[in-house]
């Protein structure tokens, strides 16, 4: 398969799945008790007002039809309205996921900066005491709930040493999240200690594999050192796979930044969320949702476009 | 003369002198140190929160708020909380609905991921298509945003969470079953049974199963990993079982603010228990992966 037509596969793919996502959502607005007038008017609205919501928003009209208006506002960027902002979600969201995108993006380079090397360095000293302790270190750190590691952090550095403030920065701007680094420093190291435990993890069992193949032992028999084997050959080829499950690990990195942002106070789309889930405002909850999604299937497609880039194998016969 | 194969032979003294499929497991099994910790971790803590509360007595029914904020002491080993539960009384109460729930709601999402998986991977074609890329749907949408959505809308109750939890965790159990199914589909004796006129539901139900048990019982225990995560998360966000009544993670967040006043008893037991208990499992699956050299995560 050549690489234009397996990307053009997994284009149709992704849109595929956008649009099972949009059935979705549209389908959770619709089974709202009281249907999408009482989540968007609010529990006070009257039977009157809801009526004349139904006339106006077209919600007599047959479902399949209500479905396709909703696609049609959709493809001109209309989320609707939130009605505890007062403010177009479009707007809203438009605001808070650059936010978001920069701390994900910021933990997860931080994170495989810091994975990569830990598990090549693993798998070299292979069942060496400091393999063992690694083992261990990153089973806790995979295995602890975020917002659980995020408290300790908080504890350790903010409150018994406070090298760092336990709020993020909070301005309106993009720019205003850089004024302050040093309160970057508590939600990334948050996240990203569970990315890097999982995939030193990947990382560490990738080498391993690579290290006991022939072109391995070609290259010392010819005399190359262990370090140089590794950087030079073992390393392009473990990374392969773990590229791979960058794409896997798109909607982990949104999960986590929905608990981040609201223990650090960090004005993104995660707590943008977490407010509108307290509020009830059904309309941002599920424009959210929609946006979320296609983040992360448009992360995955990248993750997959690169993946295919270092590695020619994967165009052949994966679906 | 030895080249000379004696096949009854070799297989006689292959049961007596080599150990039994059973014992052959129970070796690889412990020769991962890590899965045998795991499994003591996971046996303590079911005898601590079903059996504990036999020898520890406490009431965590009614609240007594003149105990209330006690740090460890004689007469309340873990402190109290701020209506006057005893904390460690409430570890091993709250336990029992998180190992419960967490359970049911892993065994579940294996159930749905593996019927969906096989029927996706035995099917192919479109129907696999269109199957798959629903599991690509939900899996785009993070879990935690779906149940933060429906805990806006209701708080189930603890059957309902354990519904809930199992349709929103089934899909990477589902692309590993499906990945077996389609490996197992094509080998020669399906073929043969589908050749002398065997059905469908006959070659799924007695070969592709049957054959797939290993990547099933591990993906299951990864599964039960995530879901006890999950339950602490789901009380996080307000979803989970409902006071009186408590889980790991109900705990971990009623003590949220206690963290400001230096109350450390009222997380530490639990965030350390959660995190026990999900290494434990996620130790067995390792030691199980071993034990029947299934691949993948």
């Amino acid at each position: 398969m050549t690489t234009s037509l397996y990307l053009l596969r997994r284009l149709l793919q992704a849109v595929a799945v956008i649009f099972i996502v949009t059935v979705v959502v549209f389908g959770l607005l619709h089974s709202l008790p009281g249907g999408p007038a009482r989540g968007i008017l609010g529990a006070q609205a009257t039977a009157q007002q809801i009526e004349q919501f139904n006339s106006e928003q077209g919600l007599t009209k047959p479902l399949y039809v209500q479905y396709f208006l909703y696609l049609g506002h959709l493809l001109h960027g209309d989320l609707g309205i939130s009605y505890t902002y007062n403010e177009s979600i479009t707007q809203l969201i438009v605001e808070r996921l650059p936010k978001t995108l920069v701390l994900t993006i910021l933990q997860a380079v931080i994170a495989l900066v810091i994975a990569i090397p830990l598990g090549m360095w693993q798998a070299a000293k292979r069942n060496h005491p400091v393999d063992y302790i690694a083992t261990t270190v990153s089973f806790v750190a995979y295995s602890a709930p975020v917002f659980f590691l995020g408290l300790v952090l908080i504890i350790v550095f903010s409150q018994t040493i406070p090298l760092f403030p336990s709020q993020a920065p909070n301005g309106a701007t993009l720019a205003s999240v850089f004024a302050n680094p040093a309160a970057l420093v508590l939600p990334i190291a948050t996240g990203a200690a569970s990315m890097i435990a999982v995939f030193s993890r990947y990382m560490r069992s990738s080498t391993l594999e690579n290290l006991s193949e022939d072109y391995v032992r070609t290259a010392r028999a010819g005399g190359g050192s262990g370090g140089q084997i590794l950087r030079r050959h073992v390393f392009r080829n473990s990374l392969t796979p773990v590229v791979a499950m960058l794409g896997y690990y798109v909607p982990v990195l949104f999960g986590g930044a929905l608990v981040i942002e609201q223990l650090f106070n960090y004005p993104g789309m995660g707590l943008l969320f977490w407010n509108a889930a307290q509020s009830s405002d059904f309309p941002v909850l599920l424009g959210c949702v929609l946006v979320i999604s296609v983040a992360t299937v448009v992360g995955t497609l990248i993750a997959d476009i690169l993946q295919s880039v270092i590695d020619p194998r994967v165009k052949a016969g994966r679906t | 003369m030895s080249a000379v194969i004696q096949p009854g032979k070799a297989e006689f003294s292959a049961q007596v002198a080599g150990p039994t499929g059973s014992r052959l497991a129970i070796a690889r099994f412990s020769r991962n140190r890590l899965a045998v910790v795991g499994l003591a971790v996971v046996v303590f803590f079911v005898l601590f929160c079903f059996l504990g509360p036999l020898v520890y007595h406490t009431d965590q029914l009614h609240t007594a708020l003149s105990e209330a904020n006690q740090g460890p002491s004689g007469s309340h080993l873990l402190g109290t909380d701020a209506v006057g539960h005893d904390e460690l009384g409430r570890l091993m109460y709250g336990g029992k609905v998180s190992l419960i729930v967490g359970l049911a709601a892993g065994l579940l999402a294996t159930v749905i991921g593996t019927v969906w998986g096989a029927v996706a991977g035995y099917v192919g074609g479109w129907v696999d298509a269109v199957m798959m890329r629903v599991v690509d749907a939900g899996i785009a949408i993070p879990a935690l945003f779906i149940l933060l959505v429906i805990s806006a809308i209701s708080t189930p109750d603890t059957f309902a969470l354990v519904i809930i939890l199992g349709f929103v965790s089934w899909l990477v159990p589902s692309r590993l079953i499906r990945a077996e199914t389609l490996s197992l589909k094509n080998r020669d004796y399906v073929l043969t049974l589908r050749a002398i006129g065997g059905s469908h539901t006959r070659a799924i139900t007695r070969h592709v199963l049957p054959n797939s048990v290993s990547t099933i019982v591990v993906a299951a225990t990864f599964q039960v990993a995530d879901a006890i995560l999950l339950v602490a998360y789901v009380s996080y966000l307000g979803l989970g079982v409902q006071p009186p009544a408590t889980d790991w993670g109900g705990m971990l967040s009623a003590g949220l603010t206690a963290v400001y006043s230096g109350r450390w008893w009222l997380i530490l037991p639990s965030g350390l228990a959660v995190i026990l208990v999900v290494c434990a499992f996620n130790a067995i699956g390792d030691g199980l992966r071993d034990v029947f050299d299934v691949r993948g995560r």
